[in-house]
């Protein structure tokens, strides 16, 4: 493969404002239902009560902005029957040729992330293509270039690596083992694993 | 302005036009929208430039970005229409547009003539915010035929419009936001810009103020986004007591000596009784109400405040030297604090806190108050002028309706000795505050539903809202995808936007200035009104009068091609910097020229108690320590929420799916109740009942919940609010000062539904 192309998440400043998700489902006309990119809150904690004194105790919340991965060992294309997933080999990016897409749905129950989406009015399985059409004239995939706190970001999964370090798993995310998602995350604080 | 783009084979002609939005935003960001045979196909965001720190793309939310599925949502209204049945039932006939404006100006003549310019009403509404929207015309028209009772005040900032005048003489007290880079904390009070959008960018600039090395601290009843993404501390508060934790920071800075006793014996009036006006009796200062040397004998200790705040003392003390000592330091309040029973004080006790830490006119510090933008940048306006002087508070219209004739200062008036009429015709243009936004929907729905009371009222809309319900004529508008118009950001931001029409009006949906031209007409005003200028040549009128007073500014064709100008400063403006610089020859624009902690203007209102002359703690009828709390033991406030603009986009289904109409109770309040995650539960008091999915969460502190503003009120036939609006829970009980709304004071209880 030439290069994989990944995003990039800097989960630490998203304030879960869910503009990617409403941005990708402009760009990819998604009924209720669908969503290429899903914007998830996770959060928890209690209080103790000390006289009048009300005190948070391990309260903590955090977002995820997440889609399609692009995974290096994608098990949706591994798994598809009819070879409608692929994965470009000039980029890394995991596709559905429509034509050959069955609705079967294997993909939607191999795939840990829930990215593939089942749209009942084609009876056909969509999901996130990294915009690829936008990014053949040289622009951003929607997700990037919609984010008003500039935590969205795009590039090769070595370069965001070289500059954002290896993370691929936070909190409330699967084993990052299964498909080698081609993501790069700047966790959260609260979102780091231990 | 058109590309030509592939889709398959086949080329097709993709236009791609330059728009903002005009709705009540505390956002104006330049939003594409890809027009493809006349629809709208896409929405994207300002791409042209590189999106750098120094000049960062106005970049749309989640609200724009969603935007054709409000445009093209299949309740818009269509025709103009006469309501059959009685009032609020929500009835309606369709109508030709010439019945529905003879109707209209054969009842304002009428009620002109029988009642006078005092009958005579424009409500508040912003639902359209340019500078040629429904209303701008409306009161052009209605000035023009003599004049209408109008309003002051806004529905966000009631309280700390009027309050932070008092102390400053301006509203004008905030720095531009590429000064947070100089500041070492920034301590947001009760402000979530995350969610509540303050202005395009405002959370970028903040997470670059972090990057920057200021530590962030969030004091608000809620976990919020801007907390989650960008806090080092979050500290939660009980709502409504906010001033008794800005005076006990006060009491540890006075007693650690970390204040700047300098700035405050130069600058202040009435921090201390060395600095008071002539005549004022002893004990009357700020400093002796913090220590306890005033009437009530109570120190403003972190004990006293922890009490009251629910915020552990030693919390309180340790943010009160963060403040003191990390200077320049930023402490900026939200508008939801200032949102309840005695919302003035929060404002005034800000302000003497900037004061005492010296925060005020410097790099990096932030004077609190209101805290709207210093430096200005002029965009004209069409002329209109009210030549009927008496005014309301906004809030007070319903006193207007009921009482009106006889109503004067002691119900807010201004400008008038008395009102000589009650409230008689309304015009409701663009706003959802007759009902859902406006306190106490069951009572006020009563009051408009009353005939003999409000006897014409006309509504002009894009969907049938609960106010719009309230509509004698219903007006059909055209959406702000489908006019050209002239928007600015509220005050945060240097630019100007030129909103490009995208795409036909639909239907019989009409431009404002069309069908008010055409008013005008039937009241013999029309050359007056019009002054021969189509819309377009008004809006070449404004951007040539904008040009005069802005050396550079575009051409108008310039202009609409671009979509955007922006203003290049050299430096961020610093609110005061002039008056602490230089304070011989810039006194404060205050009658002792002083930053005035005590105000004798306040003093003289003989209203110790609810109005008094230092900002003090007073303790809010139900508030955490109100007895009724024995039979509602929640405080419940409304939050903004990031899938509306107030009430607009409630009915836009993306959204929902983005972010659910639901009520957030704290898992051990829900918990006691017995409420799990996602049900539906019953929210209520003596003045309402709501019933909508309860969010069971930590990211709001035990004693509080809060059902997010602005879901549009729904009874159903026994009176129960099926969608959540809060304002069927609150109370319309104007503050002492601003007669402003108090919409967070409430206590209710939950049970399930």
């Amino acid at each position: 493969m030439a290069k994989q192309l990944a995003f990039y998440f800097e989960q630490k400043h998203c304030v879960g404002c869910k503009t990617c998700q409403i941005a990708c489902k402009d760009k990819n006309n998604l009924a209720v239902g669908q969503l290429f990119r899903r914007v998830s809150e996770q959060e928890g904690g209690t209080y103790e009560k000390r006289g009048a004194a009300v005190i948070p105790r391990r309260v903590y919340a955090f977002w995820l902005s997440i889609s399609c991965n692009h995974c290096v060992n994608p098990a949706c294309v591994e798994h598809c029957p009819t070879a409608a997933l692929q994965k470009r080999a000039a980029d890394g990016i995991v596709h559905i040729d429509q034509e050959r897409c069955i609705g079967c749905q294997t993909c939607i129950k191999y795939c840990p992330y829930g990215a593939p989406q089942f749209n009942p009015d084609t009876n056909k399985v969509g999901k996130c293509d990294f915009c690829r059409d936008l990014l053949a004239e040289g622009k951003e995939p929607v997700c990037v270039s919609s984010c008003p706190v500039r935590t969205l970001g795009y590039g090769t999964l070595d370069e965001l690596r070289e500059k954002y370090g290896a993370l691929n798993q936070t909190k409330g995310l699967p084993n990052a083992t299964i498909t080698q998602p081609a993501l790069v995350i700047t966790p959260h604080r609260h979102a780091i694993s231990g | 302005f058109t590309l030509t783009s592939f889709s398959g084979e086949t080329a097709v002609d993709e236009k791609i036009v330059r728009t903002s939005g005009s709705h009540n935003c505390g956002g104006r960001c330049l939003i594409q929208v890809h027009v493809r045979d006349g629809r709208i196909v896409r929405i994207s965001t300002e791409d042209d430039i590189p999106d750098t720190p120094q000049k960062p793309q106005l970049r749309g939310c989640l609200r724009c970005r969603s935007y054709r599925e409000r445009l093209y949502h299949p309740d818009r209204l269509k025709y103009p229409m006469k309501r059959v049945g009685k009032r609020g039932e929500g009835n309606f006939e369709r109508i030709t547009w010439d019945e529905a404006l003879d109707t209209i100006a054969g009842h304002t003549q009428r009620i002109r003539q029988q009642y006078g310019p005092d009958g005579i009403y424009i409500q508040y509404g912003w639902g359209n915010s340019g500078r040629v929207s429904e209303r701008v015309w409306m009161e052009r028209l209605l000035g023009l035929q003599g004049g209408y009772l109008s309003y002051y005040g806004n529905y966000s900032t009631a309280c700390t419009h009027m309050a932070t005048p008092y102390t400053y003489g301006t509203t004008n007290t905030g720095n531009n936001r590429e000064d947070w880079l100089n500041s070492k904390v920034i301590i947001l009070l009760g402000w979530n810009p995350a969610e509540t959008i303050h202005g395009t960018n405002t959370t970028y600039y903040l997470k670059r103020a972090k990057a920057a090395g200021a530590k962030i601290i969030t004091i608000d009843p809620i976990y919020s986004n801007t907390a989650i993404s960008l806090a080092d501390q979050w500290i939660p508060i009980r709502p409504t007591t906010d001033s008794a934790l800005l005076d006990a920071m006060a009491y540890v800075m006075i007693t650690e000596d970390l204040h700047d006793q300098k700035f405050l014996d130069q600058y202040c009036l009435g921090f201390d009784e060395d600095h008071m006006p002539p005549g004022i009796p002893a004990g009357n200062s700020y400093r002796s109400y913090v220590l306890g040397d005033s009437e009530d004998n109570t120190p403003k200790t972190p004990a006293w405040a922890e009490a009251i705040t629910g915020i552990p003392q030693e919390t309180i003390i340790q943010l009160a030297r963060e403040y003191a000592t990390n200077r320049p330091g930023a402490l900026i309040e939200g508008y939801g604090p200032q949102r309840h029973a005695y919302g003035e004080q929060v404002v005034r006790s800000g302000i003497a806190l900037a004061a005492m830490t010296g925060n005020v006119g410097v790099k990096g510090g932030w004077a609190s108050g209101s805290g709207y933008q210093a430096r200005g940048n002029f965009v004209a306006s069409i002329p209109a002028a009210n030549p009927h002087k008496a005014q309301i508070s906004v809030f007070s219209w319903p006193d207007a309706i009921v009482r009106g004739k006889g109503m004067g200062s002691e119900l807010s008036v201004k400008g008038a000795r008395q009102l000589n009429s009650n409230i008689k015709l309304i015009f409701n243009l663009g706003g959802n505050c007759l009902v859902t936004q406006h306190a106490d929907n069951n009572g006020t729905a009563k009051i408009l539903a009353d005939e003999n009371l409000v006897e014409f009222l006309v509504v002009s809309e894009q969907f049938l809202t609960p106010s719009a319900k309230f509509a004698d004529i219903l007006l059909p508008a055209d959406n702000m995808m489908e006019r050209d118009d002239i928007v600015t950001p509220w005050g945060w931001g240097d630019y100007v936007l030129y909103m490009n029409k995208a795409v036909d009006t639909v239907f019989e949906c009409r431009n404002g200035y069309d069908w008010i031209s055409d008013l005008a007409g039937r009241l013999g005003l029309k050359e007056k009104f019009t002054e021969g200028r189509t819309l377009e040549q008004w809006l070449r009128y404004l951007v040539e009068e904008t040009a005069k007073k802005n050396p550079g500014f575009p051409s108008y064709e310039e202009f609409t091609r671009n979509g955007v100008y922006r203003w290049e400063h050299k430096e961020p403006a610093i609110a005061f910097q002039k008056q602490i610089e230089d304070p011989q020859n810039n006194p404060f624009p205050t009658p002792s020229g002083k930053i005035e902690i005590f105000s004798s203007r306040l003093w003289d209102m003989k209203n110790p108690r609810e109005i008094p002359a230092v900002p003090k703690y007073v303790p809010a009828w139900e508030g955490p320590e109100d007895p009724l709390r024995e039979t509602y033991p929640l405080q419940c406030i409304g939050h903004h929420y990031k899938r509306r603009v107030h009430s607009v986009f409630d009915n836009v289904d993306w959204m929902e799916e983005a972010g659910r109409q639901e009520v957030w109770v704290n898992a051990l309040d829900a918990a006691e109740r017995g409420l799990n995650d996602g049900e539906l539960v019953k929210v209520y008091n003596d003045r309402g009942i709501i019933v909508l999915p309860v969010k069971v969460t930590s990211r709001i502190m035990p004693g509080v919940a809060s059902v997010p503003q602005g879901a549009w009120w729904m009874p159903d036939a026994e009176g129960v609010d099926r969608r959540g609006s809060i304002n069927t829970l609150t109370k319309y009980h104007p503050t002492p000062l601003a007669f402003g709304n108090p919409t967070h004071t409430n206590l209710v209880q939950i049970t399930r539904a």
